[in-house]
């Protein structure tokens, strides 16, 4: 009998200038998913339905970038992906462009158990959704006043280019941009929404299963597609490890990150702290990312190259921490 | 790797038409057509290199060809979804920057993976699908026509066959979902078509992958398979490129294009020893063909179904066009 391992995280890429008690909230939000993991675990329940119910309780919080206070495309409406894979038998499910499904990361896993097909997008998807029966409410639903306000500010971002004086909507500080040149994925890091949800869990059986979620990219054009739906960039989940990444979806898509943990591993004999060590320095060039791991044997790790990710993680040693800066 | 395993052999290319159960008995007024369209789009590649193309560009030329010959699944010819219209995919992508771009959920672009080259270099994204990339296609004022003429009588034909059976296949080979291989029952004198794509490299170790399709016959509409997933139907790195063809969910379980670029990354192996790892020990029997060329000009086109459509050449003067194994001597 192995031991369990589970870790969560609410995006990569955090503005240096997030006040305080919204920093007590996201850790508050992590810590809450971390106890309805560890619960959930200690019930016996598999690694692929942990991940689900804790990626379910990160969307339907608004606090981070995915469901419900989803980042917003360039026409102010939310197109929501997920991914969910099983290590087990590497069978996975993926969901693009979901307007209206109050949980994509359970569209996901539908897709991937009821479907003969392993990826869903738009039109198909939301139909698929109906045949389901899921939870479906109005794409006004996902929208939050605060994020309507961060969408202005990334399109006079995309104009006004590196001027950033500009005062963050809902934020108490006086949200002068004192990190002038930091950037993720072209927008101003006080404008940007740290990219995706996720959860990676081992189960007492050894068993790793990985899932990720997300509104997407600020002012995305509409159709895009980042890297939380791709198996192998966002997600992964073999027999010997789960991932889930955050941050510069491009970035993650080119150096198929998730999948890198695994084949590091694999290939180069690496423990898991080293593969992703190795790969946050070697996969990512001058792309931001991070991203969160267990192993088959109970270990769990964390790694990223940019300023910030909101993380947490607990083992069935006892330890459990929650962290967001370096 | 030693400087003298490095050298350079100088320009290769290979291409594909889609791994499947391609029966041996297929007729000659069915594989003549194909064997000769795969003749014509490797001319069009060799002579791209030939003239110092760029392998980006290349590959985009001879898959834009591939796409609009009927009788590959890509394109014009592209199989049906299970409402009788069309959703195409592609991506692209360039060994020598790692830039790459997708597409899915096509329906009045004439060339998909001219969107999807586009996507790279005109979009700060990677991949726009269905609306969104229609969109995206009409600003960039690429080709678009009426949805009718991507679909074949063919296909038409093909999609009832399948609806009859109930099944959602690779053209005409076992279901998906089961694992038995038994044959299937549809009357099946036509060819295997599964998806299109190309790799090259030119003399200066430049590496590009494209990859194409229309999907499989009788998908649910916005069903994505590997081939706009870069790492699973298409991958480029400065040490090889690859495009690879079959069960879209095998491959990308699998993430088999960036499989056979990890084990020469991480294991040494050569682009042979990687392909075939990948196709014979990796992946089972019956879902994957890829192409791949390496940085030094070598050529693996391994394929674990009854056959691939596949061409290559090297600039010693080889070439090959081929269907099925090559008779082993035992």
């Amino acid at each position: 009998m192995g031991v369990w391992a589970i870790a969560v995280h609410g995006g990569a890429g955090v503005d240096p200038n997030l006040p305080p008690q919204r920093q007590e909230q996201a850790k508050q939000l992590l810590t809450r998913c971390l106890h309805l993991g560890i619960s959930a675990l200690r019930s016996n329940a598999s690694a692929l339905d942990v991940v689900e119910l804790v990626v379910r309780e990160l969307e339907t919080d608004p606090l981070f970038n995915s469901g419900r206070g989803s980042a917003l495309t360039d026409k102010g409406t939310v197109e929501m992906e997920a991914s969910i894979m099983d290590g087990t038998k590497r069978r996975c499910g993926a969901v693009s462009g979901i307007t209206t499904v109050k949980n994509p990361i359970s569209l996901a896993r539908l897709v991937m158990d009821k479907s003969p097909h392993s990826y869903l997008a738009f039109n198909g998807a939301e139909e698929f959704a109906r045949q389901q029966g899921v939870d479906v409410v109005e794409n006004e639903y996902f929208i939050t006043p605060e994020n309507v306000g961060m969408l202005k500010l990334a399109k006079e971002a995309n104009t006004i280019l590196f001027d950033y004086r500009i005062p963050t909507v809902g934020h108490d500080s006086c949200g002068v941009g004192v990190e002038k040149s930091l950037q993720m994925n072209g927008l101003p890091i006080s404008v940007y929404a740290p990219e995706t949800v996720g959860c990676v869990v081992v189960d007492k059986e050894g068993r790793c299963a990985a899932g990720t979620s997300t509104g997407g990219l600020m002012n995305k054009m509409s159709g895009r597609i980042g890297d939380s739906p791709l198996i192998g960039a966002g997600t992964y989940a073999c027999g010997v490890c789960g991932v889930s990444c955050t941050g510069e979806g491009e970035a993650i898509i080119r150096g198929t990150l998730a999948r890198e943990v695994a084949a590091v591993m694999e290939y180069k004999g690496l423990g898991l702290q080293g593969a992703v060590d190795f790969v946050i320095k070697h996969r990512l060039d001058d792309g931001k990312a991070g991203l969160i791991a267990v192993s088959n044997t109970g270990e769990v790790a964390y790694g990223f190259n940019c300023n910030a990710m909101f993380r947490g993680c607990a083992t069935e040693e006892g330890f459990m921490e929650v962290g967001i800066w370096d | 790797m030693s400087s003298s395993e490095n050298k350079q052999m100088g320009w290769a290319i290979a291409l594909h038409g889609g791994a499947g159960d391609i029966p041996l008995s297929l007729p000659p007024e069915r594989r003549q057509p194909r064997e000769e369209a795969l003749r014509h789009c490797l001319q069009i590649g060799v002579e791209a290199l030939k003239a110092k193309l760029p392998p980006l560009d290349v590959v985009e030329r001879v898959v834009r060809e591939l796409e609009n010959i009927p009788q590959f699944n890509a394109g014009k010819g592209s199989v049906l979804t299970s409402k009788g219209s069309v959703e195409m995919e592609a991506s692209i992508m360039d060994g020598t920057t790692m830039n790459c771009g997708a597409v899915s959920g096509l329906t009045t672009v004439v060339n998909a993976i001219s969107l999807a080259r586009l996507v790279m270099e005109k979009t700060p994204h990677i991949y726009l699908a269905f609306d969104g990339a229609e969109e995206f296609a009409r600003q960039q004022g690429v080709e678009i026509v009426d949805s009718s003429h991507f679909i074949t009588a063919e296909n038409i034909e093909r999609l009832k066959h399948a609806k009859e059976a109930n099944r959602v296949q690779i053209d005409y080979t076992q279901p998906v979902q089961n694992d038995t291989k038994k044959e299937t029952t549809i009357a099946n004198g036509d060819s295997q078509i599964g998806t299109v794509g190309c790799v090259a490299v030119d003399g200066n170790g430049n590496l590009a992958a494209a990859t194409s399709t229309g999907g499989l016959v009788n998908k649910m509409v916005g069903r994505i398979g590997d081939t706009p997933v870069i790492g699973a139907g298409t991958y480029a790195d400065a040490r090889c490129a690859v495009s690879a063809t079959g069960k879209g969910e095998a491959i990308i379980r699998g993430t088999v294009a960036r499989d056979v670029a990890a084990l020469i990354e991480f294991k040494g192996l050569t682009l042979e020893e990687a392909a075939a790892c990948v196709v014979h020990e990796r992946t089972p029997k019956g879902t994957v063909g890829l192409i791949a060329v390496s940085a030094k000009g070598e050529v693996a086109m391994p394929f674990n179904t009854t056959g691939m459509f596949r061409a290559c050449a090297t600039e010693d003067g080889y070439s090959e066009i081929a269907i099925w194994p090559a008779a082993k001597i035992e």
